[in-house]
């Protein structure tokens, strides 16, 4: 072994044995930082970490205990009641937008264009929400919009099946933006309450794939003018800081009406949302918690922040 | 939202502008704001702080050279330090084993395996002349065994005939037959997506490792990941076993920090990059690059020391005003046109900018951007008057044959230039529109105009 190597692998084992240390302490959580404590500086740090990996990003943590410090900096706290009252502030910024998808039937059809980055879960939740609304009674369309990436009609094809719904495609590489005219236009003649429309996944810096999605929207407009009603983004739970952008970028280019958190039956928190919640104020209608039909559930607040903070709901 | 470390520690050292050791109070300002740039761009807590420490080390009593500001001379070490980390060596597939060599990707759900399993392939059988076979074991997400099909074809590259209920441990082992009968030099194994924390799932991939011994097993893992990436990475590498990451959509704006959390919890090399979604668009990994870009600066580092060797301060800081007023003429085109003859020539310094691509690269040469040309622009501005430089919509007819003549050039030259200045005073008011934190956002190509860059 180099002396190079032997360095890097001391740097790497150290680091290591830091690691261990580090998430061992924050499984731990709150319970073990306040634990016969006052809410001292260094408590709150440690408060401040466990939300950052949560992916609340620096600013939002730091303001957040920033807020908790000012009624009980100093005071004797009990570790439940810590993590209760932080729960409550987060469930009080994420109240406003828990509000579930209202779909009106009277517009024959209400449409929904689902829009997002590349392997967000968009044609998974379109699955979930055919599965959703079907059984609500609602007569559901389903337009393969996704022409680009191998296989997408297909995969949308055996969604069509497991939920009984009829799906428009046409061959790969066709225009999207046709499909779904012609997927609205054949709503419009059967009599389908809405039409859900998939679309390939965009990064969302990419000019040449927005303008594209912006084609589908106008040619959506050339029918109905108040269309489409919901424009939802998917939005990976795994997903960091760049949640932001993606928001911003889709908010402003596609106007977006509200969002769907995907995969929130891993690990990750998801806690960006509250960055989004704050700055975008648009609303949060499910999140997926698996792959399958059934996997999807209505946002709560409370049970989001509660979650966040390691506490059971 | 995000700042560039350079700007968040330029704030710092402002109020510090000392010479000599760093010392320890200035490290511990400094790195305060290192930490935050680090967790803004999504590298994991644990890893900035043990991060931290190594530049804390490194960092403190150094000697800072007399051409720079304590604030570059950070930037220094930290940007050193994370190429360290991220590992300074290129790693590449690992194919000396007999054949078939067996390379399986694994990952969360939607990182993109299947994209990145196709895009390997073709790499293998194209550049590198490899037989390859690939198969999907991915019998979960609908049509994925198609999708990984279709890309196949697309790619000119062997798929494993799908047989419907087949489980994914023996779809891997007719997978290894088929390679070793038919004389395959590489058999790829695409996985179903998993989360981390699915025991059952996690188990299933294992027996399918047991049942195939992968030379290589990669972690296929998104450039947007926030913090999750060090549990999810560990995770794989505790219970698959890795020996190397796939970082995909780099292509996206994310700082990418997710690239030092995997490497630094597994210790395995991060090997490829995804750069989009055709299947050609698999890159080699360069720890400069993604240090770079979680540091939000370009390569800033390397740019700042080349410049400091060769630009004169002053002359610099005129420029970077100008720039800022969007105001540019004549004179400043060609002092700019000049440095870029010390630095080495425009492409040079053009392989150090963020955001230029391989195509807009290849247009440039076609454009024949090269040195004589600059020398050839460098002549016609020299003939041409102060005033003429200070003023450019001045040269009309008579004057373009006045400077054509006594440069040795062509009006048609000269026209060029003239609109070649047109552009780069347009791409300045643009900088100066997008302010900096577009720029970083864009990288270079926000300021390219449509259908390539420089005029042609
Ligand atoms: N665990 C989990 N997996 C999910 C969830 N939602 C989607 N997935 C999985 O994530 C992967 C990608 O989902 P898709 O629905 O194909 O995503 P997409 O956005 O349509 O992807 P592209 O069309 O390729 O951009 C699939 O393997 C899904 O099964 C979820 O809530 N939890
Ligand atoms: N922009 C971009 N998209 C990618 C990249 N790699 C994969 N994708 C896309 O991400 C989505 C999911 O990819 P896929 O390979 O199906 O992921 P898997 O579920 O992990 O197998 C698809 O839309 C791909 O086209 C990349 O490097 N850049
Ligand atoms: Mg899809
Ligand atoms: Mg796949």
């Amino acid at each position: 072994m180099s002396e190079a190597e032997e360095k890097r692998g001391g740097w790497f084992s150290r680091l290591k044995a830091g690691l261990t240390r580090s998430s061992s302490k924050l499984s731990d959580g709150i319970t073990g930082i306040f634990t016969k404590r006052k809410l001292d500086d260094a408590a709150l740090e440690e408060l401040e970490d466990l939300l950052i990996t949560s992916d609340l990003g620096v600013t939002t943590a730091a303001r957040l205990t920033a807020n908790l410090a000012k009624t009980r900096f100093n005071k004797d706290v009990d570790p439940t009641e810590v993590r209760e009252a932080l729960a409550d502030d987060l469930a009080g910024l994420l109240e406003p937008v828990a509000k579930p998808l209202t779909i009106d039937p009277a517009r024959k059809p209400h449409i929904v264009l689902v829009v997002g980055v590349n392997g967000s879960g968009k044609t998974t939740t379109i699955g979930k929400l055919a599965t959703n609304l079907t059984r609500q009674g609602y007569s559901v369309l389903l337009a393969a919009g996704d022409t680009f990436r191998a296989a997408a009609i297909d995969q949308l094809k055996i969604w069509g099946e497991r939920t009984g719904c009829e799906v428009i495609a046409k061959a790969p590489g066709a225009d999207s933006a046709g499909l779904a005219f012609e997927a609205i236009e054949t709503a419009r003649a059967q009599n389908n309450d809405l039409v859900l429309i998939d679309t390939a996944g965009r990064l969302h810096n990419k000019s040449d794939l927005m303008a594209e999605l912006q084609k589908i929207l106008r040619v959506i407009k050339k029918l109905d003018p108040d269309a489409p009603h919901d424009v939802l983004l998917v939005l990976d739970a795994t997903t960091g800081q760049n949640a932001i952008s993606q928001l911003g970028t889709f908010k402003e280019l596609v106007a977006v009406t509200g969002l769907v958190v995907t995969k929130l039956d891993g690990s990750a928190r998801g806690g960006v949302l509250l960055a989004l919640a704050e700055k975008f104020e648009l609303p949060v209608h499910a999140i997926g918690v698996g792959e399958g039909a059934e996997d999807m559930r209505p946002f709560k607040a409370r049970d989001f922040a509660r979650s966040l903070m390691g506490l059971d709901s | 939202m995000f700042e560039s470390l350079q700007e968040r520690l330029g704030d710092v050292f402002d109020k510090l502008r000392r010479r000599g050791a760093l010392s320890e109070e200035d490290v511990s300002a400094a790195l305060r704001e290192v930490r935050v740039a680090l967790l803004e761009a999504d590298v994991a807590l644990p890893v900035v702080k043990d991060f931290v420490e190594g530049v804390r080390e490194k960092a403190l009593g150094q000697e800072i050279l007399r051409s720079v500001t304590p604030g570059q001379m950070v930037v220094k070490v930290v940007n050193d330090h994370l190429i360290e980390t991220l590992g300074s060596e290129h790693s590449a597939l690992n194919l000396t084993t007999t054949p078939p060599t067996v390379i399986m990707l694994v990952g969360l759900q939607g990182s993109g395996k299947t994209t990145s399993c196709a895009k390997i392939a073709l790499r293998l059988s194209g550049k590198e002349k490899q037989k390859v076979l690939m198969a999907s074991l991915d019998v979960r997400r609908p049509a994925a065994q198609e999708q990984l099909r279709v890309l196949g074809e697309q790619a000119l590259v062997k798929t494993l005939n799908i047989v419907p209920g087949e489980k994914p441990v023996a779809i891997a082992k007719r997978a290894l037959q088929s390679g070793a009968l038919e004389g395959y030099d590489v058999v790829m194994l695409d996985t179903a997506g998993r989360l981390a924390i699915d025991e059952e799932l996690m188990a299933e991939v294992a027996a399918v490792r047991d049942a195939t011994k992968p030379h290589e097993t990669l972690l296929v893992a998104d450039a947007m990941t926030g913090q999750d990436a060090v549990n999810v990475a560990s995770a794989f590498k505790e219970k698959v076993g890795l020996t190397g990451i796939m970082l995909t959509r780099v292509d996206g704006d994310a700082r990418g920090g997710a690239a030092l959390s995997m490497r630094a919890v597994t210790g395995c090399p991060i090997k490829l990059l995804g750069s989009g979604e055709k299947l050609d668009a698999l890159e080699d990994f360069h720890p400069d690059r993604i240090a770079s870009r979680i540091l939000g600066m370009g390569d800033v580092v390397s740019l700042v020391e080349k410049a400091a060797e060769t630009i004169e301060a002053e002359d610099a800081e005129k420029l970077a005003k100008k720039m800022q007023k969007g105001k540019f003429d004549l004179d400043d085109l060609a002092s700019q046109l000049k440095q870029m003859q010390k630095m080495g020539g425009l492409s040079s310094l053009m392989n150090m900018l963020p955001g230029m691509n391989k195509a807009q690269m290849a247009k440039m040469q076609n454009a024949k951007l090269d040195d004589s040309m600059v020398k050839r622009q460098l002549a016609m501005l020299s003939s041409m008057t102060p005033g003429e430089r200070a003023k450019p919509e001045l040269i009309k007819a008579s004057r373009k044959i006045r400077i054509a003549g006594g440069s040795g050039t062509t009006v048609q030259e000269i026209n060029k230039l003239l609109k070649q200045y047109q552009e780069a005073n347009r791409m300045m008011k643009k900088v100066k529109k997008m302010g900096k934190k577009g720029m970083m956002r864009q990288g270079l190509s926000g300021l390219m105009p449509p259908g390539g860059g420089f005029p042609q």
